[in-house]
This record gives structure tokens, sequence and C-alpha cells, in this order.
């Protein structure tokens, strides 16, 4: 019996380290969350003022700069969607076959992935400079003087240069999962097919697509999560500005916490945004399921 | 009927384009990087005017003051001490736990597993919040300990499952061959789940360790006192302070990329085992 017993309380201490951490850095910050997002607290005060849903009630019907970060963080969101999906797919279908250099491709093109979001965020900030930047230099020799252009102080460049700078240090995880993917559909498969005589677009077509419908869907949700919640990046290239143009939710959470001091307000617009996330990839994997099982 | 040789060059076209494609993109890649280590060997009054990629005057003195004058050499000694102790932290806790949840049973066991693997996966953007009050209270804040225990946490979930998969394949007969001789649980663990589990011990070092050295918001939040920081909230300081020192920046930032890089080159193989298997989780 003796003997039993401690048997039990060692396997509880296999796993107590990790619980006692996960508990105090994860599960409780996240149900505090919950709890701070009804309150109004500046963050320092042993006092609390309870507010209800007003936090709730301010961000939805005062705080347009809240939506207007929400919209750019969407429409980065689908740049990245589109553009830096299909060049992932691109490639990876390009690297997939007998190739030369086909793994100096894959260690190249996972390069950036590897780095920080401040590296890369730093050199690009750099290379788009408004006054002595790489960009605007090549424009000049190239007789486009006219064109060049502050193009992360300027308003209508800005955010699409965040955007694009977040496809370039993106697209390799899309990369190498579709790779992954792809060395999954049996050779034969594409055998067969030439033997009954159909072209390699035919193939393409029939095989190869089809078959990758679920690897896509897995990279959109990857990307829609982690291109919403993207933030450093922009810290580093613009710092959200010019005039809040590349703005982001996660930098609004961050601005409400550390430079107004809302630290109740901050935990609520932090539920918003965690339930919209939450509320999309849902979407996207119902939607999924049904292609599939139409496709089937 | 077509003739062989128009087979023949309409597949030599076909890979043609194909590696002017690949090429193209690989190039964009690269250059921004090699633009980075350029730029850091010219001077101050160079830098705006020479737009070569390869200065004609080589300042390799430029990493000596970012080095020095700059202080990366403290923020990168910094750097490396918290990857070390969160990649070691990680590996102890999440192995101990993965193998409790793979070879034993105990009361809660999958409830536990299961809050693990939901962490993986529920986005809660805003719990840096709570996240921050708490450490005051703790006063873990503007401490190596606080980012050390805050790290382990991140690295948890991904690095339990992991570590459960590996084991739930393992063979258990030498693990029961260790018991009949007398070995403790512990000792198992230590001395056989453990160098038995080395092909995914290697993917946890190199997936944790990239994210701790690339780790950047838990860094700024907690992190007051400049002798505390890592490399990259230093650089966002470093070019917040000193706009127009563009080459000492980019010295900064290669003393940074640098160590990524190649560690990224010698341990491949394992990253690209783990975005694949990461993939599969998600």
């Amino acid at each position: 019996m003796k003997i039993k017993l401690k048997s039990t309380l060692e396997n509880y201490l296999f796993v107590l380290p990790a619980f006692v951490i996960f508990s105090i850095f994860y599960i409780y910050p996240f149900s505090q969350v919950f709890f701070l997002g009804l309150y109004e607290w500046d963050g320092i005060l042993p006092t609390k003022t309870f507010v209800g849903l007003n936090n709730f009630k301010d961000i939805f019907f005062s705080d347009p700069i809240w939506w207007k970060s929400m919209f750019q963080a969407g429409w980065i969101t689908i740049i990245a969607l589109i553009f830096q999906n299909v060049l992932a797919f691109l490639l990876a279908w390009a690297c997939d076959r007998e190739i030369k250099l086909k793994n100096w491709y894959r260690l190249i093109f996972f390069l950036p992935p590897i780095l920080s979001e401040v590296v890369v965020g730093l050199v690009w900030q750099w290379i788009l400079e408004g006054n002595y930047g790489l960009l605007n230099s090549w424009m000049n020799n190239l007789g486009l003087a006219h064109l060049t252009r502050n193009w992360l102080n300027d308003p209508k460049t800005a955010l699409n240069c965040v955007a694009i700078v977040h496809c370039w240090k993106g697209f390799g995880w899309g990369f190498l999962i579709f790779l992954a993917g792809l060395q999954t559909i049996p050779r034969e498969l594409y055998e067969a097919a030439r033997v009954d005589g159909a072209s390699s677009w035919t193939a393409f077509r029939k095989i190869t697509l089809p078959l990758m419908v679920p690897v896509a869907i897995l990279v959109a949700i990857l990307t829609i999560l982690g291109t919403m919640q993207a933030f450093v990046l922009i810290i580093a290239m613009t710092g959200g500005g010019p005039a809040y143009h590349t703005q982001v939710p996660v930098l609004r959470i961050l601005a409400s916490m550390r430079d107004s001091g809302r630290f109740g307000y901050a935990c609520a617009q932090g539920i918003v945004f965690g339930v919209i996330l939450v509320a999309v990839s849902f979407i996207q994997y119902r939607f999924s399921k049904r292609s599939q099982a139409r496709g089937a | 009927m077509k003739n062989p040789i128009y087979y023949k060059t309409k597949n030599i076209a076909v890979n043609t384009v194909i590696h002017i494609f690949l090429l193209t993109i690989a190039v964009s890649c690269v250059f921004p990087l090699l633009w980075m280590i350029g730029s850091s060997l010219k001077t101050q009054s160079t830098i705006f005017s020479d737009v070569s990629l390869i200065p004609r005057q080589m300042h390799w003195e430029n990493y000596y003051i970012a080095w020095k004058e700059g202080g990366f050499g403290r923020y990168f000694i910094n750097s490396i001490f918290y990857t070390t102790a969160v990649v070691i932290g990680i590996i102890v806790v999440s192995s101990l736990a993965a193998y409790a949840f793979s070879r034993f049973n105990f009361r809660g066991k999958n409830l536990m597993f299961y809050a693990f693997m939901a962490a993986m996966m529920i986005p809660i953007p805003g719990s840096f919040v709570p996240l921050y009050v708490l450490l005051n209270k703790l006063h873990l804040r503007n401490t190596q300990l606080g980012y050390i225990l805050c790290m382990i946490n991140v690295g948890l979930s991904t690095s339990i499952f992991l570590f459960k998969t590996f084991f739930d394949k393992m063979p258990r007969e030498l693990e029961d061959a260790a018991r009949i001789d007398g070995c403790t649980k512990f000792g198992i663990w230590w001395n056989v789940a453990l160098p038995l589990a080395k092909p995914v011990l290697a993917v946890v070092v190199v997936f944790n360790a990239l994210n701790v050295w690339n780790e950047y918001l838990l860094a700024l939040l907690i992190f007051d006192s400049r002798s505390l920081m890592p490399l990259q909230v230093a650089l966002m300081t470093f070019q917040g302070e000193y706009i127009t020192r563009y080459h000492l920046l980019m010295a900064g930032l290669t003393i940074t990329a640098i160590p990524i890089i190649i560690v990224y080159c010698l341990m491949q193989k394992y990253i690209v085992k783990g975005v694949t298997q990461g993939a599969i989780v998600g």
C-alpha cells in the first residue's frame, strides 16, 4: 500500500514542475484577462474600479483607431494569404522534382523565417529609407526619380511595404509545409496519369491540386493566426506610424497598457481580438470540412 | 507524333524557366542580408553615398565599436545566457512531464495533457497585461529569473507534445530491463529514456533556441535595466537613440543574425522536421 502511494506521488512529481510553471505563467494570466477586462485600472494603484462592460462599450463605439488597426491587420493578412501562399506553393511545386540545387533552394527559402522580426524589420527599414535608402537610389539610377518616396513615412505606401516585408519573411513556412505535402503524393499516380495520356497540366489540376487542399487550408489558418498577431516587424519598421497607418491590434493593446495606462481596457481589447481570431479560424475550419466533403 | 527533339527542347525550356524563378526568389532572400553586412562595413559618411554592395574599404573596426561602445558585447552575452538557461529548463521540465504523460497512469493525466495542448492552439493576445502585473507582484520583473521562467512557459506545450509523441513510439524493452535491474523512475527517465530521445531532443533544442534568441515582447516588458537586456530589445533601443548611425546598427544586426544563421545551417535537418511535425499539430 505504502509502495503504491509512493509510486503515485512519484508520478505527480514528474509533471509537477511543468504544471506549476504552466499554472503561474499561463493559466493565471489567461483567467485574469477576463477578470481585468471588467475594471478600469492604471496598473499601479491598489484599487481597481469595477466598470462592468464599459470597456467593451468603448471598444465598439468610441475607439475608431482600434477598428482601423483591425482592418489594417486584415489587409496585411489578405495580402499574405494571396501573395505569400501562392508564392510558397509555386516554389514548393517547382522544388518537388529532380532538380539541381534543390537543397540549396530549401536552405535559402527558410532563411528569412529563422531571423528575428527586429533584424528583418530594421534591415528593410534601412533599404526603404526615404533619403539614402537603397530602393530609392536604385530608382533614381533607373530614371524613376519621380516615383521615389519615403516609403515607410508615406500613408499611401507604408502599410503595403510592411505587408510585403511580412510576406518576404513568412513565405518559407508555407513553402516547407507545401513541399512536405507534395512529397506525400505517391509518384505512381503521376505515372498512371501519364500512361493514360494525361498532359502534365491535367495531372497537376486533377491530382496535385485536389490532394493539396487540406494542406492549403492548414497553411491558410496558420497564415491568418500568425499575420493578424504580427507586430514586432511593424515596431521595427514604422513603429505603427505614420499617423496610425500601420497600427495593428496587438500594438493597440500594448499602447493601451504602456502609454495610456489603461490595463483593464487593454485586457478587454485582448478579449475582443482573441474572440475574433478564434471565430475566424473556426469558420475557416468548418468551411474546409464542407469543401472537403463535397470534393469526396 | 512529335519527335524526341521537341520533347527535349520543351523539357529544357521548362527547366530553365523554373530555375530562373527559383533563383530570383533565392537572390531576393539573400540580398537584404548581404546589404546588411555590406552596410556594416562602411563609415558614417560613406554609408549614405556608397551604394556598392562590397565597400571599397572594409571598416571592420565597426564591429569592435558596436561590440564595445554600442554595448552589443554585453547584450550578446545576455542573449546567450537566456537562450542556454531557457533551453535547459525546457528540456528538463517538458521531458519529465512528457515521460509521465506517455508512461504512467494517474488521476487527471488526460485533463492536464489537454490543457497543455489547448494552450498551443488558443490565441490570447492580451495575456501579457496580467503577466506583467503578476511579475511585478512577485518582484520578478526586471530580473533574469522572471524572464527565464516566462520563456520556459512559452516553449513548454510544443516541447511536451514533441517529446510525448516520440516516447509513445519508443519501444519499452530497455526501460523494463532497467526497472528489473532496480533503477528508479527518475533513473530510467534520465539514463534510458532521455538518451534514446536524442533525435527529438535536437528538434526541441533548435526550435526553442531560435525562439528565445528572437523573442522581443516579453523581454521588452520585463527588462528596464540595460545591463540585463537581450539583443533584440537592445537593437530597438540603439536604433531609437542613434537614428543616423546606420553602420553601427547594421553591425549590431549582423552580430545578432550570424549565430542564428550558423545554427540554422548546421541543424537544418531538425528545423525542417520540426516545422513539418509542428504543422501537423496545428
